[in-house]
């Protein structure tokens, strides 16, 4: 069967759509993570970001509501940074933990300023803005040269936390806590300090990436509407082995098995699309197992520094 | 060609705890020369080269340095003095390359070109050439230290502290280590090389310190020095003396509890064979005692005949029950956070009389263990308390006092009294002896020699994965001539 | 054993009380009435014994049973946050079997469909438990993953082979009579009420009086000295642990398919998997703690609903409670062990 141009493009953008967020996420856990602190409570910053992106956008525009997202993420990353590292509770538990609080205040929030019913929010977004010249290149340019300016954010973030990691001390420094806070420390590293930092800044990063699915994707704020993506974005740390472009790559991956649905949808196919979500889970757990190419985490992931 | 004194560490006291490892010890290092730190395991040597390098703050003492006071209050302060510390278990980070762990340590911009003809030009330097690019972990052991000691020259140090330098290396490894420490004496700088072998100061320094039990017991030039001088100051005279001498043998028809023949081990980590061909038998209520060099592959050894780590190839015949005292009591003998009675359940396992089909009797188990706490004069809030609230003393008794209460055919035991007190150690030594004399079969090691002589009817050396067996009375001279058969020099 | 066991609680009754003062504070926040909300919320999961047995008792059911899963993980070591996932995997399996045995008799029917839950949810956690012992997989990440993977599955059984027979709504048939569990008359409470309890009761049997218990936990706070003094096979415990915590969780699956929903469902679960892990750390690894405290956020998130009909207060707050006792437990842990290691240092 031939597909049509009009799908193609609409397949592709659909994933750099989906992606963008899971990417956003997915950058700042692995700031977290090359650190060696893993923080399960994305899911909440992302969902924190979310409300106060519509939060911020209702009363002060599109733009506003992106820089609270940011700062929302942040501030519930704060929390899981207080116990996790500051009190050197197990990071696990203090991640689920911090996500179920942003579950609550979100929606408690939400139904309290908006109504318990959330009557159907509608919010000023982020519109597509096409890169003069490179939208046009076929295939490639309607899908990644013409969307929201939060995607634009994301793919620079991507070379950004690149050179982050591997062109700056304080990047070599996090990496070696990341491996070993008794070996960075005897090196002069200020272990938990810089894990402190980076738990924040991937909060941050998380909350943007909730900002965006609200205000570039679905336009309003919904309970719970971040349905799971910032696990998937600690999935996707794991498939990108901890590098970013590799962790651009597994957002990719992603975004295309969600956006695959569509075009089965689109093409009245009965393929099961559920199938094709379970795929990039898959993927991962096989990664891990060592199956697929061999893959190593942060040596110190998981475990309090003293 | 020696100059000034670079580093002076002066009436150094360091306690640990219950255990005082460093009375009033002191170094001084001078430029020019390569300065022996001589002892034996657990003397003092390496907390006195963590105070230089600001990893230990002394409890009282002075250091020096080019004749100033100076507080050192992190490796960094140390750094800053221009003192290097290259410590016997590296430090380098086995994901990040050469030149970024030296970038790390040393705290260099990252960019990779510009890094590469830094970390370049530096290892040209020094003489000590290595691939910037290469990633730590992928480095054979004799490199690994070459980065380590590049690392702590980075940051232009005037002194050199090598803690136990060659105890890894291959023979003409070592070799070369001593003329690059030479050369870079040569250039101006101090080397302090910590070490147990006395053919390698002997061989390599110009002066020698020796430490006793955290004192200073000797400090003179190498020159006119024999290895008879060092031995003696190192080991010293026996000081436990009231101990009664090593019974004499069991007899030759006491039936044979322990048999391994042609027996070889690989390496905990899995590279290579620790012990080769190594052949030993043990009848009941025979002590033997193993002496060798930490590495030798006594540890494997033991291991290996209590079952706790897999025989490569070999017979092993041994009659159970056994019981294994390992060396690290809180991480292997005992699980801190649980209690005594707790660890004695653990120990005990399932043929314990408090076990039936798979139902444990906690009364019994409790019971048992206040019995055993008094029997053994174990101090302790009883049986409830965790085992981290006993001392390090009352821990050891307990894990004695637990592997005796398996009524074993056989005791193996590693280092049964490292950093214990003079009473503790005696209580120890007693109850090995007396379970003897009661039939067991003793096996154990002690980085000790004194405990070895002390302890062993029979001693046995290991040195490079092979054992022999030394002669009855055999001098001290003797067994330490054995332990280092088959190391250069 | 006996330990001192009033300081846990009052800490755990403490944190439980630092959960609800934060919850009143952020009501106050809000706008909302504290007294009005926590009132109504008392009357929702206390108010009568039809409230407290079908909305309380019918939520502890699977909360019970995954806390106890989860707590026999982590007296081992591991961390099975994959509760959620397993739930479903029982689910699944109990809604498959179920829909198949409508001929059977009653008492058979249902306890095929629970013994296929259980088993199914020890299949869930089998592959992270192999990933485990044969690759040194974290079974953090991998039970994680598979919660995913659970409700992808769930999602296209409802959209496919199991879906309803008029192939409109994404869900299954209800289950044949036979295969549902019988109800307390005049209630909605489930004979799975009594299972919970039997196995907090078995797990207690089990942690305090057998050598199986005592090794779990040996294993999980030394794993070197249980393998070098206790002769123990660490791993091996670990992986046995983590299929008897994939099993409890399985069930919980399948008593709430057998007893409460009598289909499949996407939705079928709000979360119970992560609410055992408070209900757990509340409870302090004690079964008979998970029984109580299991009881009280059921009571949370029946009393959650009574409060947004009665009051007008977002149910979904309740988490907020949930969330800041774990934090305050785990605070409190971390606290109260670096005071000890002050002591013994």
């Amino acid at each position: 069967m031939m597909l049509d141009a009009g799908v193609v493009d609409g397949f592709l953008s659909a994933s750099v759509r989906v992606a963008t967020p899971l990417l956003l996420a997915a950058l700042g856990e692995m700031l977290a993570e090359r650190g060696g602190v893993i923080n399960l409570g994305v899911e909440g910053a992302m969902l924190c970001g979310a409300l106060a992106a519509a939060l911020g956008a209702a009363s002060g525009g599109a733009w506003t509501g992106l820089a609270a997202s940011g700062v929302a993420g942040l501030a519930l990353a704060t929390i899981f940074a207080l116990a996790a590292i500051g009190a050197r509770a197990d990071q696990i538990i203090s991640g689920t933990a911090t996500t179920l609080l942003a579950v609550g205040l979100t929606g408690a929030v939400y139904q309290a300023v908006f109504g318990s019913a959330g009557a159907g929010l509608s919010l000023p977004t982020l519109v597509p803005v096409p890169i003069p010249g490179l939208a046009d290149v076929p295939v490639i340019g309607p899908s990644f040269f013409n969307q929201p300016v939060t995607t634009y954010l994301a793919l620079v973030a991507v070379p950004l936390c690149w050179w982050f990691l591997f062109r700056t001390r304080t990047g070599l420094a996090l990496r070696a806590v990341g491996e070993s806070p008794e070996h960075a420390r005897a090196a002069g590293v200020a272990a938990r300090w810089l894990q402190f930092a980076a738990t924040v800044t991937g909060g941050a990063f998380a909350g943007l990436a909730g900002g965006t699915l609200v205000l570039a994707q679905v336009g309003t704020f919904a309970e719970r509407m971040t349905a799971g993506r910032g696990f998937i974005a600690i999935a996707i740390v794991v498939l990108g082995r901890w590098h970013p472009v590799g962790v651009l790559g597994a957002a990719l991956l992603f975004g295309a098995a969600t956006a695959l649905q569509f075009v089965f949808q689109a093409m009245g196919l009965a393929v099961p699309y559920q199938l094709f979500l379970m795929l990039p889970y898959v993927l991962t757990l096989l990664l891990l197992a060592g199956l697929v190419g061999g893959v190593k985490a942060p040596a110190a992931l998981g475990r309090a520094a003293e | 060609m020696t100059g000034a004194p670079i580093l002076q560490l002066r009436d150094i006291h360091k306690r640990f705890g219950t255990v005082q490892a460093l009375t009033g010890a002191g170094l001084i290092a001078r430029a020019g020369e390569v300065h022996a730190l001589l002892g034996e395991n657990g003397a003092g040597k390496s907390t006195l080269m963590h105070v230089a390098s600001g990893m230990v703050a002394p409890d009282a003492g002075e250091i020096l340095i080019d004749g100033a006071p100076r507080r050192l209050r992190s490796p960094r302060d140390a750094r800053a003095a221009g003192i290097g510390m290259v410590h016997q278990h590296f430090t380098s980070i086995p994901a990040l390359t050469v030149a970024e762990n030296i970038a790390l340590f040393a705290g260099w911009a990252v960019r990779p070109r510009e890094l590469a003809v830094r970390v370049t030009a530096l290892a040209e330097r020094l003489n000590l050439p290595l691939d910037p690019v290469a990633r730590a972990g992928t480095l054979p052991v004799a490199l690994l230290q070459r980065l380590e000691i590049v690392k702590a020259l980075a940051a232009d140090a005037r002194v050199l502290l090598l803690d136990e330098p060659t105890g890894v290396l291959a023979p003409a490894e070592a070799d070369e280590l001593l003329a690059r420490a030479r050369a870079f004496a040569q250039s101006g700088g101090a080397v302090v090389l910590i070490t147990h072998k006395l053919d390698e100061a002997l061989r390599g320094a110009d002066r020698v310190t020796v430490l006793r039990r955290g004192r200073v017991v000797l400090e003179q030039a190498v020159v006119g020095l024999g290895s008879r001088e060092l031995t003696q100051a190192m080991l010293g005279d026996a000081t436990l003396v009231d101990e009664p001498a090593p019974a004499a043998h069991a007899s030759d028809d006491a039936p044979r509890r322990v048999h391994v023949a042609g027996l070889e081990v690989a390496r905990e980590s899995g590279l290579g064979m620790a012990v080769r061909q190594v052949s030993l038998g043990i009848r009941a209520g025979e002590i033997v005692a193993v002496a060798g060099i930490e590495g030798s592959g006594q540890r494997e050894l033991l291991r290996a005949i209590a079952g706790v780590l897999p025989v490569f190839r070999g017979t092993r015949e041994v009659t159970q029950p056994l019981a294994f005292v390992p060396e690290d009591r809180t991480t292997e003998g005992l699980i801190p956070e649980l209690s005594v009675t707790e660890n004695v359940v653990l120990g005990l396992g399932r043929p314990a009389s408090w076990v039936k089909r798979g139902r444990l009797d906690w009364k019994a188990a409790r019971q048992r263990t206040a019995e055993m706490l008094s029997e053994f004069e174990v101090r302790s809030a009883g049986p409830e308390a965790p085992a981290a609230s006993l001392s390090g003393g009352n821990q050891q008794k307990l894990i004695i006092a637990r592997a005796l209460e398996r009524a074993p055919a056989v005791i193996v035991a590693e280092n049964p009294t490292r950093g214990l007190d003079v009473q503790a150690t005696r209580a120890v030594h007693d109850r090995l002896r007396d379970a003897a004399g009661r039939g067991v079969a003793v096996l154990l090691y002690s980085s000790d020699l004194d405990e070895v002589m002390m302890l062993g009817q029979r001693i046995a050396v290991m040195a490079r994965g092979t054992l022999s067996e030394a002669p009855a009375h055999a001098s001290r001279a003797e067994i330490g001539a054995l332990m280092l058969a088959g190391r250069a020099g | 054993m006996k330990r001192p066991r009033v300081v846990p609680l009052l800490l755990s009754l403490a944190s439980l009380g630092a959960g609800l003062a934060v919850l009143a504070v952020f009501f106050s926040v809000l706008g909302y009435d504290p007294v009005l909300a926590l009132g109504a919320m008392v009357r929702g999961a206390f108010g009568s014994w039809y409230a407290f047995a079908s909305g309380t008792l019918v939520r502890a059911i699977p909360l019970m049973l995954i806390a106890l899963g989860f707590t026999v993980g982590l007296r081992a070591g591991v961390l099975n946050i994959g509760g959620e996932g397993q739930f479903y995997a029982g689910a699944v399996a109990a809604a498959w079997i179920g829909l198949k045995l409508g001929a059977w008799p009653g008492f058979a029917a249902t306890t095929a469909v629970l013994a296929v839950a259980v088993v199914a949810g020890a299949c869930w956690v089998a592959v992270p438990a192999w990933l485990r012992l044969r690759f040194g997989v974290l079974e953090v990440i991998s039970t994680l993953l598979l919660n995913f993977v659970a409700e992808a599955l769930v999602s296209y059984m409802v959209q496919g082979p199991l879906q309803e027979s008029q192939h409109i709504y994404p869900q299954s048939d209800q289950l044949p009579l036979a295969a549902r569990m019988p109800v307390f008359p005049g209630t909605r409470l489930h004979l799975g009420i009594l299972l919970a309890l039997s196995c907090s009761m078995i797990a207690w049997y089990v942690f305090r009086r057998t050598m199986t218990g005592f090794e779990l936990r040996a294993v999980g706070r030394g794993p070197r000295a249980a393998r070098v003094t206790g002769g123990l096979r660490v791993q091996r415990l670990g992986a046995m642990a983590l299929l008897v915590s994939g099993a409890l969780a399985g069930l919980a699956g399948g008593t709430e398919v057998s007893g409460v929903s009598y289909a499949l469902y996407p939705n079928l679960s709000p979360g119970y998997g992560f609410t055992a892990i408070a209900v757990a750390l509340l409870a302090r690894q004690s079964p008979m703690g998970i029984v109580l405290s299991a009881i009280l956020f059921g009571a949370l998130e029946a009393g959650a609903g009574a409060m947004q009909r009665d009051a007008g207060v977002p149910a979904v707050a309740v988490y907020v409670a949930e969330a800041v006792t774990i934090i305050a437990v785990l605070l409190a842990d971390a606290l109260s062990s670096r005071r000890r290691d002050m002591v013994t240092a």
